[in-house]
């Protein structure tokens, strides 16, 4: 058991799906300090318009999104007292309904894992580099940036 | 040095990665010699403010940052990951 306030970090990035309840465990086993557990999950979701959407795919520049998400979750650290990260993203060809990423925070209060969640995946969606192709009966399309996502990293300032 | 392409960029130039020698100095005069290389070239940065750019890994915001002794340097459209 550890008794100091390094919080724990865990970043995968993969192909398998996740469980939400084995990061969970990761985080708060063996750390009774823990007395929040905030979690988000992305899913592949169908909202194109006039075509059905089949699949998604999700490359990234692996070199680089480790790194950017490790110093995210560092960042996230400065700013809030957290006990610790499990932040997952998926790669690969994924069908609507599935799982695209999982984000786990753990920390004292309720307060700094909201935050800290928020905070994370504004920055996420916006400076990770993972992009999105869809495929849909009418064809595939590479997902275009979020303008209200770009906004929303505003609120951090 | 190393180019590397992704997503819309890569099918667009038709290679993931390349060794490329230049005497350029910037991302900015870098990107003038490759879009004269070749109209895949040309098509791909036709839309430069969409383009993202990380030299070594480090995303830059300024296209006249220099590129005197990087290894790698990746062109990107903006993330859409989460």
């Amino acid at each position: 058991m550890t008794s100091d306030h390094v919080p724990k970090f865990k970043i995968d990035i993969r192909k398998e799906n996740f469980d939400i309840n084995l990061e969970m465990k990761y985080l708060t086993d063996v750390n009774l300090k823990v007395g929040a557990v905030v979690s988000f999950v992305g899913k592949v979701r169908d909202l194109s318009k006039n075509s059905k959407l089949k699949f998604m795919e999700i490359e990234h520049y692996p070199e680089m999104s480790e790194k950017v998400l490790r110093d995210l979750c560092k960042k996230a650290t400065l700013r809030w007292e957290l006990q610790g990260i499990s932040l997952i993203h998926r790669i690969g060809k994924l069908y609507p309904g599935e799982n695209i990423v999982l984000l786990v925070i753990a920390s004292v209060h309720r307060e700094e894992a909201f935050d800290a969640s928020l905070f994370l995946m504004d920055f996420l969606k916006s400076e990770a580099p993972f992009w999105k192709k869809e495929t849909t009966i009418t064809g595939s399309i590479w997902v275009e940036e979020n303008q209200v996502d770009k906004q929303k990293l505003l609120r951090w300032q | 040095m190393n180019l590397l392409y992704f997503a819309s960029l890569r099918e667009c130039i038709g290679v993931s990665s390349e060794n490329y020698i230049t005497d350029q100095k910037t991302i900015s005069g870098l990107i003038d010699e490759l879009v004269k290389r070749e109209p895949r070239y040309e098509k791909a940065f036709k839309n430069l403010p969409m383009i993202k750019v990380a030299i070594d890994h480090e995303l830059i915001a300024d296209l006249e940052t220099s590129i005197v002794g990087v290894s790698e340097i990746a062109f990107f459209p903006p993330m859409t990951g989460g």
